[in-house]
């Protein structure tokens, strides 16, 4: 086996504390920046759900000004938004490059289109839940609190896989200016350096790793659901 | 509360959707009605004519554009957020697809509405089996929604909206889903509530059965407007709107003998000496042994083609179409005799 993996992977193997590194350093920058951008995204998303035209306390302004900021986000391409925040990253992280220097990057480019995403799975709810617990007399925060988030738990877990696959995309773009993990490795030995099995144990690893994400969202999802 | 007041009482309600890019959509337009204590008041009307709308600007989950729309004596529109979700915890709702929250079981459900304030966890608890055991669910409270049949998560329904003791119960359709012998036995359930904890029912449907079944008084609206109120007999005994007649035409089967003749069905045909004739059971007072005593007394066969009698708020309604064979002068005689009786009489066939 081993001598089957030097065979196939010769600078995977002579660099196994690397890998193995980056990959833990791929693990901590979707862990760290996925945990924060999922609670902003809660936020946000349910501003925007709320304070939509048909929402339970319908407010204009806030919704446009979200909605405007994720469209504005959105719209720039995650690896120019990432070198364009290299001077707030290194205000607020002190560094702009390694693990510690892609998570502000990260929440700031995930954290968009999650809220979309959150946003859609809430909006996906049956509306006669909604007006069901109005007319109980149910206070806006209980709503969200009991109602939204309650019963939107299957979804939220269905675009929260989703979204998971995306930043582990967008780590890898991080990789390239400076933040480290698995992106960093392909990009630096596989490509630049033309170890073309780096590359392909990369790709293993990430596909291995995508799918592990997606089999256990739907699990969850499934023992949820009634 | 002085019970003179209406618990509901609406005047002059404009209600208008206004979107940018259509054109606006009156909803409801300078409707009037009183809703008093211990009604159980039926709107009827085909849908989007605004019966939803209607009920829906009761609990202020619906604005409106003009007009007034008390509920307990205070103006919806008036009330602050917090008096309005007040008068929201008073006012029980149930809606057509039961909107039972599915993560959460029968007993989560109904204890829903009691999550907010100041009532403790084994106090909520005990409340929730009450509610179970007076909607007939006790051994449900720990399944969820979707393994409940259409029938009992409107029972559901029906506890959880009366979790916070409400004295009026707004049901939007609530039967326009069911089967009818799963309808009959939601309506006999709210009957009964009606009954022992005298609550006001506000009932919307589009099916006159529902009405016929429960109510006492009826709104029928087409629209956007009352074109038709009263109590439930004297609307069924005398419409006057088109669309009321056509309601009540749904709801009886003495209509099929205009087909029967068009088509001159062997059912309907006539030897010398026989009429056909519908008698109307449109007054209160019916009581007696119609039937019998007119065969009796003037001496005449009469066989019973159709019969479409029910009993509308506590008094026998609808009638026969009946074949009568005898002599000229003692189907005169008896005709005389049914008129005075306060039956309406009408020969179809002679």
């Amino acid at each position: 086996m081993t001598s089957l993996l030097n065979a196939w992977f010769p600078n995977v193997m002579s660099r196994l504390p690397e890998f193995f590194n980056s990959l833990v350093q791929t693990l901590v920058m979707v862990g760290v920046s996925g945990v924060i951008s999922f609670f902003l995204s809660l936020i946000i998303g349910v501003g925007l759900i709320v304070t939509r035209r048909n929402g339970i306390r319908r407010n204009g302004v806030v919704f446009n000004i979200l909605d405007k900021l994720i469209d504005l986000f959105r719209s720039i391409p995650f690896i120019i938004l990432a070198a364009a925040l290299v001077p707030v990253t290194r205000l607020l992280m002190g560094t702009a490059i390694g693990p510690k220097g892609a998570i502000f990057p990260l929440v700031v480019g995930i954290t968009p289109f999650f809220s979309r995403q959150i946003e859609s799975a809430l909006a996906g709810l049956d509306p006669g839940y909604i007006e069901a617990a109005e007319s109980m007399g149910m206070s806006t925060w209980q709503i969200i609190w009991h109602v939204y988030l309650r019963e939107g738990i299957p979804a939220i877990i269905r675009v929260t896989t989703i979204t998971i696959v995306s930043l582990v995309g967008e780590t890898a773009t991080v990789g390239i200016v400076g933040g480290g993990g698995l992106g960093d490795f392909a990009i630096r030995l596989g490509y630049q350096r033309y170890m073309y099995d780096v590359t392909i144990a990369t790709i293993i690893v990430l596909v291995i790793f995508i799918a592990l994400i997606e089999l256990f969202g739907r699990l969850l999802a499934e023992v949820i659901e009634h | 509360m002085n019970h003179r007041i209406p618990v509901v009482e609406i005047r002059n309600l404009t209600k208008i959707y206004r979107s940018g890019e259509e054109e606006d959509k009156t909803a409801l337009a300078d409707v009037s009605l009183d809703i008093d204590a211990g009604d159980i008041f039926g709107v009827i009307g085909l849908s989007g004519a605004g019966k939803s709308t209607l009920v829906r600007c009761i609990n202020g989950l619906e604005g409106y554009d003009s007009g007034s729309v008390k509920v307990r004596g205070r103006e919806v529109q008036d009330l602050t957020p917090a008096d309005l979700r007040s008068l929201r915890q008073r006012t029980g709702m149930i809606f057509q697809h039961f909107n039972l929250m599915p993560s959460r079981t029968v007993a989560g459900n109904v204890e829903l509405p009691l999550l907010e304030g100041s009532v403790w966890k084994h106090q909520r608890a005990a409340r929730v089996a009450e509610l179970l055991e007076l909607v007939g669910l006790s051994d449900l409270a720990d399944h969820y929604p979707a393994e409940l049949s259409g029938g009992q998560q409107q029972r559901v329904a029906i506890a959880r909206a009366l979790a916070n003791e409400p004295d009026i119960l707004l049901s939007d359709e609530a039967t326009s889903a069911l089967d009818p012998n799963t309808t009959k036995s939601i309506l006999q359930l709210l009957r009964d509530l009606h009954d022992s904890l005298g609550i006001t029912v506000v009932l919307i449907t589009h099916e006159m059965s529902v009405i016929r079944q429960i109510c006492n008084k009826i709104a029928v609206i087409d629209h956007g407007t009352i074109v038709e109120q009263g109590k439930v007999f004297d609307v069924f005994a005398d419409p006057q709107a088109q669309l009321t007649k056509s309601f009540i035409a749904t709801t009886s089967n003495l209509d099929k003998i205009t087909d029967l003749l068009a088509q001159d069905s062997p059912l309907v045909a006539l030897e010398p000496g026989q009429v056909i004739l519908r008698m109307s059971y449109v007054s209160k007072e019916v009581s007696e042994a119609l039937v019998s005593y007119i065969s009796r007394a003037f001496d005449l066969d009469v066989n019973i083609i159709f019969g479409d009698i029910d009993v509308v708020d506590g008094s026998p309604l609808g009638g026969l179409v009946v074949k009568i064979a005898g002599t000229d002068d003692h189907i005169k005689g008896a005709l005389e005799y049914l008129k005075s009786r306060n039956i309406g009489i009408e020969i179809l066939k002679s």
